[in-house]
């Protein structure tokens, strides 16, 4: 891959998405065998875009954001499949190359913020490591791009705040502190894990907020990681729903919400709570996750569905079309 | 809360752990099998100079009044005197300390220099070859008894391969003279007046028994080493230092193992109080003048007033060593220093 291939693919419009994840399977190694958590996942993300990855825990929604970043863990094996960022090939880099990559082109925010910053060590250094890791600068001009970088954020009093400890913050000042790092050196592709777990209502506002105007404002491409549907909705531009380890429809936000075509997507949506409807009205997905360690059925879904048929446990999972940019894996849709 | 703050606040909370080391010792050193006097006043006593020595050594006198003179003298920083030696045991405690205190220190400096890499070179590479290999050589080293180890290296290094020098003590005087008083450690005494030859000499007598104190230490330092940086690498904080694209170099020194440290320094702190507990065996087979082979003979030989000194230093020395320990782990860690 040149560098102009890599400007071009950067650019946008005809060229290729910025983030291509193609047929990927993925499988841990464990004693009582392999795990199969990620199976034929293919999503896009293109310069700007904000998308969605919904689904329940255990659905394989953060092992993708790890095997994109490169962090799988040493049990998981890659099988088959490609991950093209900005037209390289990101299973294929060597780690000195992936390191280059990480934390200047793509970054990554963490849920529980206390815990994913070095507890021992001050806020501000923290985004500064980011900086001259990156940045050809010296520590003084490190400093004062992360003071830039907190104020960028919208943390009170950066100045004051770069010395601070995470344990001398607030889990919302943290999470802002993780924002900024992830930002500090302008990435194409932010990937944002659960971001708001664990924070109150209105920090959980108040933080994604702060997400989309800092990736509106650089036209970074967000991933957001999340199970929550409502969130999700308000959000991302497009939603990709997943279901152990399956790519179960792809749609543009308000259709995803508004028709959903796969039996898990309408589920989910009916067990999400939002302004319209009550606690009472809202039903729980009956059955749990298959046993991702068997042999499963073509269709993850089939147990737990109402509207399975012979076909579902039998044949490959069609993909089919439902509308512009609304791909569903189902032989009986909604 | 700043460290002095810190340091003065627990010096004072040692006050009662130091009076209730007072009381014991003086309880337990009376608890001895042997009558003093009958040793003191020699084989040829007859009753009459047994009880003439027992009330000159006070010991006719009620069991508390000994005990609040006690107390009165060791507040004049007078612990007694020693019944064998003739000298007052602080004198004796003082001249013999700074040696089982550099032995120990160095037995200590071997045992971190190589447990430390070994532990973490473990984590690094958890589960090849080179884990196995430390652990299992970590682990023979201390599952031999200390004093064994000591006799075997003396065996081989000094009678068959006639490397090292004798197990005489800290210095050969036939070749040496101890460098002047500073410290009282023969080794930076030396270093310090520039007396090369004496230092290297001072460091080939040393060299045997803290190897001997040191490879029984090994085991606790390496496992912890290990241990404490797998949970770091482990940990979230460092998965964010490698997703921002650290290098490795980085987030294994700055972020796993600066973090690694506080649980090994706290061991560190531990094996230190046991290390000076071995010294009583050590200090005996290589002849070395420390207090742990002063204590040893004291026992022996029923001078009870020797024992409650040795009891009380080593007490003294422990809450001193805690606190030290506390300092450290509060100037690598803030969150400690917040809790104060």
């Amino acid at each position: 891959m040149t560098a102009l291939a890599a400007k071009r693919a950067l650019a946008g419009g005809a060229a290729p998405p910025l983030l291509a994840v193609e047929d990927l399977t993925l499988d841990f190694r464990t004693r009582q065998g392999a795990v199969h958590a990620l199976d034929g996942v293919s999503l896009d993300v293109s310069r700007g875009e904000i998308v969605g990855v919904v689904g329940e825990s255990g659905s394989g929604k953060s092992v993708l954001a790890y095997a994109i970043m490169g962090l799988t863990d040493a049990a998981g094996h890659v099988r088959s499949g490609r991950i093209a960022f900005a037209g390289r090939d990101m299973l294929g880099e060597d780690p000195a190359q992936l390191s280059d990559t990480l934390g200047r082109e793509i970054s990554m925010i963490f849920q529980s913020p206390r815990t994913a910053l070095n507890p021992i060590r001050r806020v501000g250094l923290q985004i500064a490591d980011v900086l001259l890791r990156h940045g050809n600068m010296s520590r003084r001009e490190a400093r004062a791009r992360a003071v830039e970088a907190l104020a960028r954020v919208r943390v009170p009093d950066p100045e004051r705040r770069f010395d601070a400890y995470p344990f001398e913050l607030s889990g919302g000042l943290c999470q802002r502190v993780m924002i900024a790092m992830a930002i500090a050196c302008a990435p194409f592709l932010l990937i944002a894990d659960e971001p708001t777990t664990g924070l109150d209502v209105t920090t959980q506002a108040v933080v994604m907020d702060l997400i989309r105007d800092q990736v509106r404002a650089a036209n970074t491409a967000v991933l957001l990681i999340t199970h929550d549907l409502a969130l999700a909705g308000e959000y991302c531009d497009r939603i990709v729903v997943m279901h152990a380890g399956h790519v179960v429809e792809v749609a543009p936000a308000p259709r995803l919400l508004q028709q959903p075509a796969h039996p898990y997507a309408a589920l989910l949506i009916g067990a999400t709570p939002g302004a319209t409807t009550r606690v009472d009205d809202l039903t729980a997905i009956p059955g749990g996750l298959p046993d991702l360690r068997q042999a499963l059925p073509p269709c993850r879904f089939l147990n737990r569905c109402a509207r399975s048929d012979a076909r579902c446990g039998a044949e490959p999972l069609p993909t089919r079309r439902m509308g512009d940019g609304h791909l569903v894996r189902c032989w009986n849709p909604l | 809360m700043n460290l002095a703050r810190i340091a003065a606040k627990r010096l004072l909370g040692a006050i009662p752990s130091l009076m209730g080391v007072v009381v014991v010792t003086f309880l337990l050193s009376h608890a001895l099998p042997g009558d003093p006097a009958v040793l003191f006043a020699g084989p040829a006593a007859n009753a009459d100079s047994v009880a003439q020595v027992r009330a000159h050594l006070g010991l006719d006198r009620s069991l508390l009044a000994q005990f609040l003179s006690y107390v009165g003298d060791m507040a004049h920083g007078n612990l007694g005197q020693s019944l064998t030696t003739g000298q007052p045991v602080l004198a004796d405690l003082v001249q013999r300390l700074p040696a089982s205190l550099e032995l120990t220190a160095a037995a200590i400096l071997f045992a971190v220099a190589v447990a430390v890499p070994l532990g973490v070179l473990a984590a690094t590479r958890e589960g090849s070859l080179a884990d196995h290999l430390c652990r299992s050589t970590v682990t023979v080293a201390a599952a031999f008894p200390t004093f064994f180890v000591a006799l075997l290296l003396v065996y081989v290094f000094y009678y068959l391969l006639r490397i090292a020098p004798e197990p005489l003590g800290r210095l050969n005087d036939v070749y040496f003279e101890a460098p002047p008083a500073l410290t009282g450690f023969y080794l930076i005494d030396a270093a310090v007046a520039g007396e090369w030859t004496t230092f290297r000499g001072a460091l080939s007598q040393m060299a045997l028994p803290a190897v001997s104190l040191g490879l029984f230490a090994l085991a606790p330092i390496a496992r912890i080493t290990r241990a404490s940086l797998l949970t770091a690498l482990g940990s979230d904080f460092v998965r964010t230092a490698r997703a921002c694209g650290l290098t490795r170099r980085k987030v294994l020194v700055t972020y796993a193992m600066r973090n690694a440290a506080l649980p090994v320094v706290n061991v560190l702190g531990m094996v230190f109080s046991f290390v000076l507990g071995a010294n009583v065996l050590i200090e005996d087979v290589f002849g070395w003048p420390g207090v742990g082979a002063y204590a040893v003979k004291a026992v022996i030989q029923s001078d009870y007033v020797a024992v409650q000194g040795f009891i009380l230093m080593m007490a003294t020395l422990y809450i001193l060593l805690n606190l030290l320990v506390d300092l450290l782990s509060i100037a690598a860690d803030p969150r400690v220093r917040m809790e104060g």
